[in-house]
């Protein structure tokens, strides 16, 4: 038994892992981000909210998509989900951590959201006819509840992990049976909580494509991010000895199918809208295909989609972890302006701009959050102990 | 079993998948290169080791996503814009979006009837007469036996010594396989 723990402290990470050591870094940039965002608040109070709503929506995408990953994995069980499980567990105790960094965007909903302007509800019949939904009080209660589902779910996820850990039996069936559930609801409230934050923006505007596509958005940011993390875990780390090319393999192959789901949501909306051409339909694209947006949207069809199509159809490419980390970096950096060419363009349609605003509060929420991300892998065996899908950490082939 | 009956070549036999693996990489290692394994189920480890992994299949299947794709816009850029142009709602005749699905569909099209067309042409598939066949045991390797074949053909194969060297490597049984 002892010799058993003493094996798996093998996967614990070491204090001075590099990861670690970018952990004063991350939480510096985020203090700077943070502290010169609000002094932006100071003197453009509008633009700040703005700027911090895209800033948040980019990292709670990688948390959520995490959550909705770490399910999946409850629910179907692989070597590939057995690799990243303790980093996508990780990002999903961050959800508490969100729901306060969420609050700037509950302060600033007069100031985002169209609908909560009650000089424009004024005038504006389409608007007081959507208020049964889109109204403040409402809108705050409904975050609240999404919170409550996620931090439930983080929460059990988590407690039921160290359970498994410490060698309850039963607990691999609690888990995948709170996961069935689990991905249902976060499903039907992801897609609410994509319709509130984001697609209200443009209140007069509406897909019913619209949450699916940010699921889908979300499950690739995490993907990505969950393949950097590995690789640097597998490059230096106690991880090296249990994943294999095989594992890059599949993970980079996850990658690639969220790539295309991605693509075909996209292309399944513009394809509708741009059939139905119908006025309260089309505005959303008008707005977003000029004054520069354009070619923003012309960047994402390239590097959002043909490129690492094209790059990771290559099997020995997904089974080189140097190789399938540089793509999904690359994929991460693609998903930033994927966000932005998503948000801004609701508040400076026709006519692209970006604002340091932009950056720094981007900035300061993802320090913070990453310096919450890589703080939970602290302590942990970065593996699960005696899973069958991994022979080099005690389980049995 | 007299040595003027032509020979195939050899087969072993093994209960467990870690024998045949290691058989195949220590007979790699020795310089045989004619080899095949059969196995019940995929094992990835198989090919690595056999070296079979890289083949023209997935090149071929490219080239065929490619010109489906060629195809599948050609197609619809020939009938709507050039043969009987239709203004549609007043979009472009050339309306990419709207292709995109046609154009998507075929490229699914020519690539999968490339990949089991090229397979079957790569492969020599079917094959009404092969000759492992007549090694009685080796209807096994469709249950749960995994059966390794060092081919006559290979410059190394010596009736006796590959038989020897086959025997060291823990299998069930090993049998000539008459070709």
């Amino acid at each position: 038994m002892s010799s058993a723990m003493d094996d798996r402290s093998r996967f614990v990470l070491s204090a001075d892992h590099p990861l670690f050591r970018v952990r004063p870094l991350a939480l510096g940039a985020g203090a700077i981000g943070v502290a010169v965002s609000l002094a932006g608040a100071l003197i453009d109070t509008t633009q700040f909210f703005q700027s911090y709503l895209f800033g948040f929506l980019f990292w709670f995408g990688i948390a959520m998509g995490s959550l909705a990953l770490l399910m999946i994995y409850h629910v179907t069980g692989g070597a590939w989900g057995s690799v990243i499980r303790r980093s996508l567990e990780s990002a999903v105790r961050t959800i508490p951590l969100l729901a306060v960094l969420f609050l700037p965007v509950v302060l600033g909903v007069h100031a985002l959201y169209e609908w909560a302007d009650t000089s424009r509800l004024a005038h504006d019949p389409l608007l007081q006819h959507k208020s049964t939904y889109l109204n403040v009080p409402f809108f705050i209660f409904r975050a609240a509840l999404y919170f409550a589902v996620w931090t439930l779910l983080a929460i059990f996820l988590s407690r039921w992990s160290e359970a498994q850990e410490n060698g309850e039996p039963r607990a691999i069936g609690w888990l995948e049976n709170l996961s069935r559930g689990g991905l249902v609801a976060v499903v039907l409230t992801l897609t609410f909580a994509a319709i509130d934050w984001a697609m209200s923006l443009e209140p007069h505007w509406y897909s019913t494509l619209y949450g699916v596509l940010i699921l889908g958005g979300c499950l690739l940011s995490a993907m990505a991010f969950m393949i950097q993390v590995t690789a640097l875990l597998a490059n230096n780390g106690p991880l090296s000895s249990v994943v294999q090319p095989m594992q890059f393999h599949d993970l980079g192959k996850l990658m690639f199918a969220f790539v295309m789901l991605w693509a075909y949501l996209s292309l399944s909306q513009l394809l509708i809208i741009w059939s139905g051409n119908l006025p309260e339909e089309t505005p959303w694209y008008l707005k977003r295909m000029s004054g520069g947006w354009q070619y923003l949207g012309l960047l994402l069809i390239l590097f959002h989609f043909a490129l690492p199509f094209v790059i990771l159809l290559s099997r020995d490419i997904k089974r080189n972890a140097r190789l399938v980390a540089s793509v999904a970096l690359f994929i991460l950096c693609v998903r930033v302006l994927e966000v932005y060419w998503l948000i801004t363009p609701a508040f400076s349609p026709y006519q692209a701009r970006v604002h340091w605003l932009d950056v720094t509060a981007w900035l300061g929420v993802g320090g913070v959050w990453l310096w919450a991300f890589t703080g939970g892998l602290r302590g942990r065996a970065l593996v699960v102990w005696n899973d069958p899908s991994l022979p080099a950490a005690g389980g049995h082939a | 079993m007299t040595a003027r009956v032509p020979l195939y070549g050899l087969m072993a036999e093994f209960a467990d998948v870690n024998h045949l693996v290691s058989a195949i990489r220590k007979l790699r290692q020795m310089g045989y290169r004619r080899l095949d394994a059969f196995t019940p189920f995929p094992v990835e480890e198989v090919w690595e080791e056999l070296g079979v992994h890289r083949n023209m299949v997935s090149f071929l299947v490219f080239c065929g996503g490619l010109a489906g794709c060629l195809f599948g816009i050609g197609l619809q850029y020939w009938t709507s814009a050039i043969d009987y142009p239709i203004n549609v709602g007043g979009r472009p005749l050339f309306s990419i979006p709207a292709f995109v699905p046609i154009t998507f569909e075929c490229t699914v099209l020519f690539a999968a009837l490339t990949a089991v067309l090229g397979m079957l042409a790569l492969n020599g598939l079917p094959a009404p007469y092969h000759p492992v066949f007549n090694v009685p045991r080796f209807a096994l390797a469709s249950r749960d036996r995994f059966f390794l074949c060092v081919e006559a053909t290979d410059p190394l194969f010596d009736r006796e010594g590959t038989r020897r060297v086959l025997e060291s490597l823990s299998p069930v049984s090993v049998a000539e396989v008459p070709d």
